[in-house]
């Protein structure tokens, strides 16, 4: 009987999230049809004019795709060595010691603060600095935005592989000492291989995590709508556009907006497909 | 399997007891719409629920969102700082009426080290915007600010990110004094700027002109008043420089206005008046017997309106650094809510 309830309470549960997000894919796209329709799917997301003047309206999602995609793989770039050296240092050379639950709870802190919290951080303390370097000429830009959102992302890169990378068979690290091997030999040969697809596999969790960071994004990015040119120019993420204009929009303006946010949706889609992909393939070698 | 059960037992008679705590309270009524006068909108709703005891809850979800909520009749009231334009009004399913509330202005922060009384003109402050202005010490700010020595510095034109009734006063302005404004940027609550820096929210203007040296931004008065920011006289239609504090603001809205409220009142003709001002309104349909209403919720809804204009409330604006309506304009919106109904019948009692 209990069984029975709790299998009940199982489907019940795996049913409603499948109904959740059909629910949401539903009304995104039903709500971005009449952007798509007005501007063709393909127009829509090759033009980077975004004009909301109410006698000329025009609308593409270009200009915020690659700052989405600018902001997001720059912080990626940059979470990479610092998440790693993290979780070498918790996963392998201080394993179970103390000063490695000090440091992997201080990482997990940082997955814990609001993003609020680290816009603000963005506007007050990196800002001027990047205004100081005269990186930028108000502080604002891809850069800035890429470099908070890697220090978000870190925690989520760096605990996962952690994990992964402590998983490796004690077996196979000993076999590889006795022979010789240098610490940065085992790592290099036995570890990153045996747990690459776990490692690559927090990666793509980042990453997803960063394409779709709003706020402290919003804060930083400069939110112009433009493309992007370098990285010291300001510009506007998917996720920010949304942010910045959905409150008073109304009718194409809106529909455009839903739009943005189904295409936001289909690239996570695809970036977290092509992981799996990836993971798998690894596994298989 | 027992306990379970009693936790469903139990989860039905919190339940229960629930609703019988909600038959027993009295009427609530709910809104949401603009930001910008929500700092008075909280303490003017509270004062009346002590008052009344009717619970008011309200959602600053910006002014577009409050006309599709009141659209789709999931509040009782709407709020919006840019008034419905007929071609709104006729999408909404029955008429609307506005009632105005409080008044604000758009004041120019700057950031100038050791220059406090800065003046500007409309038509300076749009070819900053425009791009055309790009020094401080350009000769047209020069002229108009004789006993000052203005730096050469580069000005930094703010704008809001975010679609707002702010930037929609600003440009309604803008559009008005600078043709060469109007033809390229326009007015509306998001605009494709050609120069200037972007930051979402009053705050994030303010915060970065605080930073900033030249930079220059348009700001709620409620704010800038708040936050105690440097911000400039401008030259109104007369000539004048006005400072933009309660006297000057609540002038712009002295005078004749139209029967139903709506109404910009920029650049205004009236000597002493401040030029950027603008009313903020509530919005509530015109027939409230719609949806199952009970009358009492509707006669809620009107009273409070009736005590968003009586002289308590009124007086509550300057507290949070609002102005107060002028006469004119009380008399015309309690003639507007004079005409709201319920089945017909008038629900102010008068």
């Amino acid at each position: 009987m209990k069984d029975k309830i709790f299998r009940l309470l199982l489907m019940l549960s795996a049913a409603l999230v499948l109904f959740i997000c059909g629910g949401m894919v539903y009304s995104l796209v039903s709500g971005s049809l009449e952007a798509f329709g007005h501007f063709g799917f393909f127009k829509f997301i090759t033009t980077a004019e975004w004009n909301p003047r109410p006698d000329q309206e025009e609308y593409g999602a270009l200009s915020f795709i690659i700052g989405t995609l600018m902001t997001s793989f720059l912080a990626l770039l940059f979470c990479i060595p610092f998440s790693i050296s993290v979780a070498l240092f918790t996963g392998e050379y201080f394993r179970g010691s103390k000063l490695s639950v000090i440091v992997s709870s201080v990482i997990e802190l940082l997955a814990g603060i609001p993003s609020i919290v680290y816009g603000l951080w963005g506007f007050y303390a990196l800002r001027p600095l990047m205004e100081q370097l005269n990186l930028s000429t108000q502080g604002f830009g891809i850069l800035t935005a890429s470099i908070v959102l890697a220090i978000m992302i870190i925690p989520y890169a760096s605990s996962l592989s952690s994990e992964f990378i402590s998983m490796v068979p004690k077996d196979l690290k000993e076999g590889a000492y006795s022979l010789g091997a240098t610490r940065m030999e085992v790592i290099r040969h036995v570890i990153l291989p045996n747990s690459g697809s776990g490692v690559f596999a927090s990666y793509i969790l980042a990453l997803g995590r960063a394409l779709g960071e709003t706020m402290a994004v919003t804060m930083l990015i400069g939110n112009t709508e433009n493309i992007p040119r370098s990285l010291s120019s300001t510009g506007n993420s998917m996720a920010s556009i949304i942010a910045n204009q959905f409150g008073e929009s109304d009718g194409l303006k809106l529909s455009s907006l839903i739009a943005i946010g189904l295409l936001l949706f289909m690239i996570t889609a695809v970036i977290n497909f092509i992981g799996k992909l990836v993971i798998s393939k690894f596994n298989k070698v | 399997m027992k306990q379970f059960l009693l936790f469903v037992c139990m989860l039905t008679l919190v339940s229960c007891s629930n609703q019988d705590e909600k038959r027993l309270t009295k009427d609530s009524i709910s809104g949401a719409g603009a930001t910008f006068p929500l700092p008075f909108y909280d303490v003017t709703f509270k004062a009346f629920t002590d008052s009344t005891g009717i619970q008011v809850t309200y959602g600053g979800i910006g002014s577009g969102g409050g006309i599709r909520s009141l659209r789709d009749q999931i509040v009782d009231f709407g709020a919006t700082d840019a008034f419905m334009s007929d071609k709104d009004m006729a999408k909404m399913p029955r008429e609307v009426v506005h009632i105005p509330t409080c008044l604000g202005a758009i004041v120019m922060g700057y950031n100038l080290p050791g220059i406090q009384d800065l003046r500007l003109t409309g038509q300076i402050v749009a070819d900053i915007y425009l791009g055309k202005i790009t020094k401080w010490n350009d000769d047209l700010i020069q002229q108009e600010n004789p006993g000052i020595k203005l730096p050469e510095l580069n000005i930094y034109p703010v704008y809001r990110s975010d679609g707002s009734g702010t930037t929609y006063v600003f440009t309604d302005y803008l559009s008005k004094v600078s043709p060469e404004f109007n033809q390229k940027v326009g007015c509306g609550k998001s605009l494709k700027w050609p120069a200037g820096i972007a930051a979402k929210g009053n705050p994030a203007i303010a915060g970065l002109i605080s930073q900033t040296k030249g930079t220059i931004g348009y700001i709620g008065s409620e704010y800038a008043f708040a936050v105690k920011i440097p911000y400039a006289s401008l030259k109104n239609k007369s000539g004048l420089y006005i400072k933009p504090d309660n006297e000057s603001i609540s002038a712009a809205a002295a005078g004749d206005i139209p029967a139903d409220t709506r109404t910009m009142i920029t650049d205004s003709a009236n000597p002493q008046a401040y030029p950027i001002a603008c009313f903020t309104w509530l919005l509530i349909y015109k027939e409230q017997s719609y949806n199952n209403r009970s009358e009492s919720k509707a006669r809620a809804t009107v009273d409070l309106m009736y005590w968003m204009i009586s002289p308590e409330s009124q007086r509550l604006t300057t507290e949070v650094n609002y102005s107060p309506l002028p006469e004119e304009t009380l008399i015309r919106a309690r003639q507007v809510l004079s005409s709201v109904t319920y089945n017909g019948r008038p629900l102010l009692k008068q």
